[in-house]
């Protein structure tokens, strides 16, 4: 495996002693727990009287409780497990004189980067596979129903969204840390990053939106108008990996929703066979209306990880 | 009797931007001598040996090392070479041990043989009671063993040491001499070993090479070098003069 497997042990057994990850860990623990544990026992109270809907199971997941979703907290909080991880995996090696050692062994210098990119993605794996089996089994004795086999489906394909999402923000955080030399500035302009994508994309999106489709008094009454207002907003918006994910998870775990736009235009007939077929999507179909949407996220990952690796690899070892 | 060469380099050459690091370097090591390597700061020793173990590509010339292509078998090269690094790092967060057990898996000793190994080389180089001490409260002097064990376990035919003894006081430079000397006569080793501490290169080095600009200005047997520049037969010559000699033909 030309040292690769080496490199994974030792990043492995560093991610899980380091004060870091026990933090993050134990704080996601505990905000999922706490979460599952309030969205629980609103379900519980909700459903002591009535007739069992279908997909109980994964409202655990999806309802919002007094706070927010876990499928929200996670959204928002998986960037951070990434970029926790990565941020300091090149420029740490490179101040303390260690890369230049891993350099002159024999292995390739890419299973250097490899192995890095791959331990951060087991780790990462490892912690959402833990946290929603706790879940799970947390919302196995609250509401006492247990998961079908489409539900367990849609949690496997969230979870596997997941992963490649936070992977995503693995290779910005690796990408900084071998662009520069300062630890401590790689951490900023991934922190710098993260919040640009959290909060600045969709203000900027309705900055573009007011620019190229101006609502006014005059045509505001217009649903054409607003139409292409809204969908420009969208396009833009879709820029961020999170809104991505968002959109994709969203109609994965949930499936009565039916399309990842917010605002649909309707009119009578469209109305009518809403509510006439207001049934749950099928599996297939769920996947069929995201699946852009899940191919787009593969593709930056890959992308992001791509060009850390050709910047690697194309560093001249003297800098090392 | 003349022995092989094991390191060899034609006219190679190394060009960074418009200052030229390394300039037509012609040189050959033979298998078993320790190869004094001097020179100021700056003149091109430690880029001579990355190109020597492939982690930097030549602009032209060529270069082999026991036999390869240190660009195009750099893996073969470094399999066979061990280098300590001007500035050696280990895993802070680490023991001893575990540093060294990482390297041996780098090299694909399994386990089973590198445990056995580690404990040598650390009692060798006198770390045995540090052992399980995390590195990053290890002295300046207790990491250049640690690299020196490193060396051992890796067990190489070549070893690049560039500057093992800067920063250290005499007692742990004699040391450092004294284990590279070891490798070299129990472990039979080649040893390219760049420094600047002249007595002690003296003292050990079978041949000298100073370097001054990129350019090899001087090769040879310490006694050769003197009889050249000084006109002395003497055994008892210092290095440091013949240094200073060439340094100031160079500079004048």
């Amino acid at each position: 495996m030309n040292g690769i497997s080496a490199i994974i042990r030792k990043e492995l057994a560093d991610h899980f002693s380091s004060y870091r990850f026990i933090i993050l860990f134990a704080l996601i623990a505990m905000v999922s727990l706490i979460t599952t544990y309030m969205v629980g026992m609103g379900l519980k109270e909700e459903l002591a009287a009535v007739a069992k809907p279908k997909f109980v199971f994964l409202m655990l997941f999806t309802s919002t409780g007094p706070l927010f979703s876990l499928v929200q907290f996670v959204a928002f909080f998986g960037p951070l497990i990434g970029l926790v991880l990565g941020f300091d995996s090149i420029n740490r090696e490179r101040s303390t004189g260690t890369l230049s050692k891993l350099a002159s062994q024999p292995i390739y210098r890419d299973a250097i980067i490899n192995g890095k990119f791959l331990s951060g993605v087991v780790t990462i794996a490892i912690m959402l596979v833990s946290i929603l089996l706790v879940v799970t089994g947390l919302g196995l004795t609250l509401i006492g129903v247990v998961p079908g086999v489409e539900e367990l489906w849609r949690l496997i394909i969230y979870l596997i969204i997941s992963i490649f999402y936070i992977a995503f923000w693995l290779g910005i955080s690796i990408l900084f840390s071998i662009l520069f030399r300062g630890i401590a500035t790689s951490a900023l302009a991934t922190l710098a990053i993260w919040i640009f994508f959290s909060f600045f994309i969709s203000m900027g999106a309705s900055v573009v939106a007011n620019a190229v489709v101006p609502i006014d008094q005059t045509n505001q009454d217009n649903p054409q108008v607003v139409l292409k207002h809204l969908k420009v907003q969208r396009v833009v918006s879709l820029i961020s990996p999170m809104q991505l994910y968002n959109d994709s998870t969203a109609i994965v775990v949930d499936p009565t929703r039916k399309t990842t736009r917010s605002f649909v235009l309707m009119g009578p007939m469209e109305r009518l066979s809403l509510s006439r077929f207001n049934r749950p999507l099928a599996l297939a179909q769920s996947i069929y209306v995201v699946i852009p949407h899940i191919i787009s996220l593969i593709a930056i990952t890959v992308i992001c990880f791509g060009v850390s690796y050709t910047v690697f690899m194309r560093q001249e070892i003297r800098s090392l | 009797m003349a022995a092989q060469p094991v390191i060899e380099t034609q006219n190679l050459t190394k060009r960074y931007g418009i200052t030229t690091a390394v300039d037509d370097l012609s040189f050959s090591i033979t298998q078993g001598e320790i190869f004094g390597f001097l020179g100021p700061n700056g003149s091109g020793k430690t880029t001579t040996l990355l190109m020597l173990l492939g982690l930097t590509e030549a602009t032209s010339g060529s270069a082999t090392v026991a036999g390869f292509n240190p660009t195009k078998e750099a893996i073969k090269v470094k399999r066979i070479v061990g280098y300590i690094p001007e500035n050696i790092g280990f895993y802070e967060d680490m023991n001893g041990v575990e540093n060294l057990r990482f390297i041996a898996r780098l090299n694909r000793i399994k386990d089973e043989t590198s445990t056995a190994k580690i404990t040598e080389a650390l009692e060798q180089v006198g770390l045995k009671d540090e052992a399980f001490k995390k590195v990053g409260a290890f002295s300046r002097g207790m990491r250049q063993r640690l690299a020196i064990a490193e060396i051992l376990i890796k067990e190489p035919t070549i070893a690049f040491l560039d500057e093992p003894t800067l920063g250290l006081d005499p007692e742990g430079t004699t040391l450092i001499i004294d284990y590279i000397k070891s490798l070299s006569r129990e472990h039979n080793i080649t040893i390219l070993l760049s420094s600047h501490d002249l007595k002690q290169v003296q003292r050990i080095s079978d041949r000298i090479g100073i370097m001054i600009h990129g350019k090899m200005i001087a090769e040879g047997p310490i006694e050769k070098l003197a009889h050249e520049k000084l006109g002395v037969e003497d055994k008892e010559i210092s290095l440091d003069d013949v240094y200073m000699k060439y340094f100031q033909e160079v500079s004048a």
